[in-house]
């Protein structure tokens, strides 16, 4: 899972000591690792700490649209491997959690900010997942869009980002191809299976594509953040290689993909595709998606119903400690 | 829960005859809370067959603002290496 980037303009502060404004930036033009205790622009340590928490938030909320379908898998093979899958975006988000935590902001204060609404997650993850296809649908497309936009973040200069992001997209791959796997069963099964994958296809495709974010020209920040290194690829070309990549695995299954503007183009050794709209994407990033509302309400309350459990291990924690004293 | 839970570093050794080495961190109230969090964040692929847990707060590093002092006398001493010795050919095993 990923996040689409949704950063304010990073603008580097003038009060930033000059000396070490340069040779920050060029350990960084030299493709160096920027560690958590080495010296970075205020602007930096924002940027990064706003893209790391978003791309945590986004696999913690991403585990909801799909946890709601673990007790109706189609079978206790597709159970398990859900779960699986499910059990993996909760690490993904720790790892994430844990890196952003190394810039100085607390788990506390994020998970805060994400109850509260103040943070920002992934659009994808306010649309509703209607039938058991969307579960196919959501990993060969999400996880592939997260695919794509996580491999080059594997060389982001920021080197807790950059471990962790190995570490994703190692376990990424299988969610990518059980979703595959899901599309191309139905594809094969019933009139009703396949109208059901095709369906969930024209509802994900376009949000897919929105993963990327805003095209190059509304992207203010990327210019920066490449610079830095914190991103490699811009929006734009990232989305390109998508449909490009995508195209050819819809039609191996016989699914069409829902663009009446798509085709190839020689030429330019890609396909051309349509307009993505980008007003349904800015309202959703407003939180006007679908099911946001919902989707805060599950997290808030799975966060609430369960503090008993944290409150008891403080308990235990507490109830050692003094029984260490005491001996 | 009003604050964060202690910090522990996480060392997984991933096969015996490895040390273990660092992967990552995780929350937790106490020691043995750590080292489930840790199995259920960073082993579920048989990425390890041992685990240490060490509270971040123990940890004592370098300064990376003092790396010039701190390594680069090392730099200079490459009589250290073995190849900074010319041996004739024809001299072998060693």
């Amino acid at each position: 899972m990923y996040t689409a980037e949704l950063q304010k303009t990073a603008r580097i502060a003038s009060t930033e000591d000059p000396d070490k404004l340069a040779a920050f930036e060029a350990r960084v033009a030299a493709d160096e690792f920027i560690e958590p205790k080495d010296w970075m622009p205020e602007a930096y340590r924002r940027t990064l700490t706003r893209q790391i928490s978003q791309h945590a938030h986004s696999e913690i909320v991403g585990m909801l649209p799909e946890g709601n379908w673990i007790s109706r898998a189609p079978s206790l093979r597709r159970k398990a491997i859900l779960l699986a899958k499910v059990q993996d975006e909760a690490g993904h988000g720790l790892y994430l959690y844990s890196a952003a935590e190394t810039l100085g902001t607390s788990r506390q204060e994020m998970i805060e900010a994400l109850h509260s609404g103040k943070a920002k997650y992934s659009t994808i993850f306010n649309y509703p997942t209607l039938t058991w296809a969307d579960i196919g649908a959501i990993g060969w497309l999400v996880d592939g869009a997260a695919i794509m936009n996580q491999v080059p973040l594997q060389r982001t200069s920021y080197g807790p980002y950059a471990r962790a992001m190995v570490r994703v997209c190692k376990e990424e791959s299988f969610h990518q191809r059980q979703g595959y796997e899901i599309m191309m069963h139905l594809a094969a099964g019933t009139v009703e299976q396949k109208r059901m994958a095709q369906d969930a296809l024209n509802r994900w495709w376009w949000p897919s594509l929105m993963m990327f974010g805003p095209p190059d020209e509304n992207s203010p920040n990327t210019e920066q953040s490449m610079r830095w290194r914190i991103k490699r690829d811009t929006n734009d070309d990232l989305r390109q290689k998508f449909v490009d990549i995508t195209k050819p695995q819809a039609d191996a299954i016989g699914l069409n993909v829902p663009d009446p503007d798509l085709r190839w183009n020689e030429e330019k050794g890609g396909h051309d595709f349509g307009e993505v709209d980008w007003d349904e994407f800015y309202a959703v990033v407003k939180g006007e998606g679908p099911v946001a509302k919902e989707r805060m309400k599950a997290r808030r309350d799975a966060w609430e119903q369960n503090a008993w459990v944290r409150e008891a291990a403080d308990a235990y924690a507490q109830k050692q400690i003094r029984k260490r004293e005491a001996a | 829960m009003s604050k964060d839970w202690p910090l522990w570093e996480v060392f997984v050794r991933s096969k015996g005859g490895l040390s273990h080495r660092h992967v990552g961190s995780v929350h937790a109230p106490d020691a043995e809370i750590a080292v489930r969090h840790a199995r259920d964040t960073y082993t579920r692929r048989m990425e390890g067959v041992s685990l240490w847990v060490v509270p971040s707060a123990q940890i004592i590093a370098s300064d990376p603002a003092e790396d010039g002092p701190m390594f680069e006398p090392a730099e200079d001493k490459i009589y250290r290496h073995p190849t900074f010795y010319n041996i004739p050919d024809g001299i072998s095993h060693i």
